[in-house]
């Protein structure tokens, strides 16, 4: 009976456990969506194109398992400039799309942190409004008001403030308009979550301590924000590095992305291993900003500042 | 009615502070300090004792320019600082929760204020030195904060808000995050300090353990305004009224009425017994008076003592043993409870009394203050 007992609750403890159970959940999670999707992308990258298939790896005509990896598409990628130049300017737009955001976002989030109790859902409703509109209608709409003959340029030239109409659409502008316009709320709504915890009584502290108040925000609101700081700028960074519809749609042809040679490559190249290998390189310039994000939450898990 | 002995060997002080006629009112409506006048002398550590609500926070908040008072004018040196924002006053303070910046280490925080006047680097040094040892923290100078003990982050605090020689020093709560144990040491810690710097102090407190032990004068607040004012046994032993004797201590309060009033005596009769006070006081014949008796004042015995006044009997229905000394709780004929206090001072339980005993209470002419109000 009491060995019964032990069989039954070893198994239970082991497997069918309601701990193992829930943590599990997420692991099954993230092995099916994103661990076998990456490691057949990674699969594809060393292979060939043979025709419309891709090559297999493991070639069994030989009666045992023949494993060929391909780095063709990575030479490829090494040796051709306009990769190097694609991902260098996709960084680019990337940075100085998270740093206009941390600009702009800043101060939105410290004002909402700072306003009355009672409005700040309000305002939090505000900032995710945009949400409820799908983003490509969005970026669609920015077009429009775009364009030469656009919204903007004919109320302008109406009102005679310009002759001719300003180009506005099809250039740098336009991406990075876009691409702030679109990223803006990841960049608030972790910095509001941040700046609203912030304790006061720090300030009051500095205060106390003789600092001003404008001083104060550089020497404790910032430092002490840093978190939401790395956290707002990965949410905004990452995604910006390999978008594709805003430089599609608003960037025009001389704005280069890595998100649109990638679609190049895979839909009118047809060449899927090197896709996948311009794919694999993006993942990894992404992972060094995850894993400094990464360090620092775990930072802040340990109680560090 | 007796008063306070005055203190006439002091030499002569000096005011550093002054408050007058000072009124908080927040919203429109609620008054949290109401018409507070007050003088700290230099040197003189000072203490607000209330309980939560009663405004000493608010009072201490004004002193340091968190909060602008309504009505009134507070004074530092002479010069009236009421306008002035807190960072351009010669007073710091020490938070209630320490309010150490989380980012900087035991160093840069205790160098924090003297980087903002733009002190020299090697006087910056030598003072955060100095300030280190006062505290006994050199070896954690380049710890964080939270790297630190309950007591290690108080001293931190403490000497971060001396390290400006602050004209005044406020203290908010100073001991309220330590545990009872740690606090006893640290109260003494604290006032050593302090007394080695000679910085003058306001302290505030809900603790009139605190309060006695560390201030040489305390307020007593309830309501947004000073109930009492004066040296802590002389707030303890001459309470002016029913809410102050309350307040500081343990009281038995008797209701009773002047029987006798002459100039070096009066009777008070109450339900309970008949109080001799062997001194004068400010009331008359006929007049309601509460006697305040302290729980230590008060003698047990099983004998009936003799002679008719200061004397009550009852039954012992708790008694609370605390180690040092223990509480009996006696329940009068007339149905009122009084607590007595016993000095353990041997090892077998003293007066043998136990839960039913009927026991007689008694106690000295000048043990109890009469109040008035």
């Amino acid at each position: 009976m009491a060995e019964k007992q032990s069989f039954f609750s070893s198994v239970k403890n082991s497997l069918f456990d309601g701990r193992n159970a829930v943590i599990g959940v997420p692991y099954f999670w993230f092995l099916l969506l994103a661990a076998i999707p990456l490691l057949i992308v990674l699969k594809i990258s060393m292979s060939e194109m043979e025709g419309t298939q891709v090559s297999s790896m493991i070639d069994w005509s030989n009666g045992w398992p023949k494993l060929t990896l391909n780095f063709a598409s990575y030479q490829f990628i090494a040796s051709d400039s306009l990769y190097f130049k694609t991902y260098l300017s996709s960084i680019k737009y990337a940075l100085i799309t998270t740093l206009l955001c941390l600009a702009i976002g800043y101060p939105f989030a410290y004002f909402m942190a700072r306003a009355p109790k009672h409005m700040q859902p309000t305002l939090l409703m505000l900032i995710m409004l945009p949400f409820w509109t799908s983003f490509l209608l969005r970026i669609y709409a920015w077009k429009t008001l775009l364009v030469s003959n656009g919204v903007i340029n004919n109320v302008l030239m109406s009102l005679h403030i310009i002759d001719t109409p300003l180009t506005m659409m099809n250039n740098s502008f336009s991406l990075l308009l876009g691409m702030v316009y679109s990223y803006l709320p990841f960049m608030i709504l972790p910095l509001y979550a941040n700046l609203s915890k912030l304790d006061l009584r720090y300030l009051e502290a500095a205060a106390d301590l003789g600092t001003s108040p404008f001083k104060a925000f550089w020497l404790i609101t910032v430092p002490l924000s840093k978190a939401g700081i790395i956290a707002g700028s990965m949410l905004v960074f990452i995604p910006a590095v390999g978008e594709y519809v805003i430089p599609e749609l608003l960037g025009g042809s001389s704005t280069l992305m890595i998100g649109r040679v990638l679609w190049d490559e895979f839909f009118n190249n047809l060449d899927w291993p090197m896709a996948s290998a311009v794919a694999v390189v993006m993942i990894l310039i992404i992972l060094l900003p995850m894993a400094i994000y990464n360090k620092s939450q775990a930072d802040l898990a340990e109680g560090k500042p | 009615m007796a008063t306070a002995p005055k203190d006439n060997n002091k030499p002569a002080q000096e005011v550093l502070l002054r408050v007058e006629n000072v009124t908080k009112i927040y919203d429109g409506t609620v008054k949290a300090v109401d018409d507070v006048s007050l003088t700290v002398m230099k040197g003189e550590i000072f203490a607000l004792l209330g309980g939560s609500g009663c405004g000493k926070s608010t009072l201490l908040r004004m002193m340091a320019g968190f909060e602008t008072p309504t009505k009134g004018k507070i004074f530092l040196a002479g010069q009236d600082i009421t306008d002035l924002p807190p960072y351009q006053r010669p007073i710091n303070m020490m938070f209630q929760s320490y309010a150490l910046f989380p980012h900087l280490s035991v160093w840069e925080n205790i160098a924090f204020g003297l980087k903002r006047d733009g002190m020299p680097k090697d006087q910056i040094a030598d003072r955060v030195e100095k300030m280190l040892s006062l505290a006994q923290l050199n070896k954690y100078a380049q710890r964080k904060p939270h790297q630190l003990s309950g007591g290690q982050q108080q001293r931190v605090a403490l000497v971060r808000s001396l390290a400006k020689r602050p004209q005044l020093l406020l203290l908010d709560e100073p001991l309220g995050a330590l545990d009872k144990k740690l606090r006893e040491t640290t109260q003494l810690e604290l006032v050593n300090i302090i007394e080695e710097v000679g910085v003058t102090c306001v302290l505030v407190t809900h603790d009139q353990e605190e309060a006695m032990t560390m201030a040489s004068r305390i307020a007593v607040m309830s309501e947004g305004y000073f109930l009492q004012v004066g040296e802590p046994d002389a707030v303890y032993e001459m309470p002016n009224s029913r809410q102050v004797a309350d307040f500081i201590g343990n009281v038995n309060i008797f209701e009773g009425v002047i029987e006798e009033d002459e100039a070096d005596h009066v009777t008070v009769r109450c339900p309970e017994c008949v109080h001799y006070v062997g001194h004068g006081v400010s009331g008359h014949k006929g007049m309601a008076v509460g006697v305040a008796l302290r729980p230590e004042k008060i003698m047990l015995s099983k004998n009936k003592p003799t002679g008719e006044y200061n004397w009550c009997a009852g039954e012992v229905i708790e008694i609370v043993y605390f180690g040092a000394h223990t509480t009996y709780h006696l329940k009068l004929d007339s149905g009122k409870v009084i607590k007595a206090q016993e000095l353990n001072n041997t090892r077998d339980l003293s007066c043998g009394l136990t839960w039913g005993d009927r026991a007689y209470a008694h106690w000295n002419d000048l043990a109890m203050v009469v109040l008035t109000h």
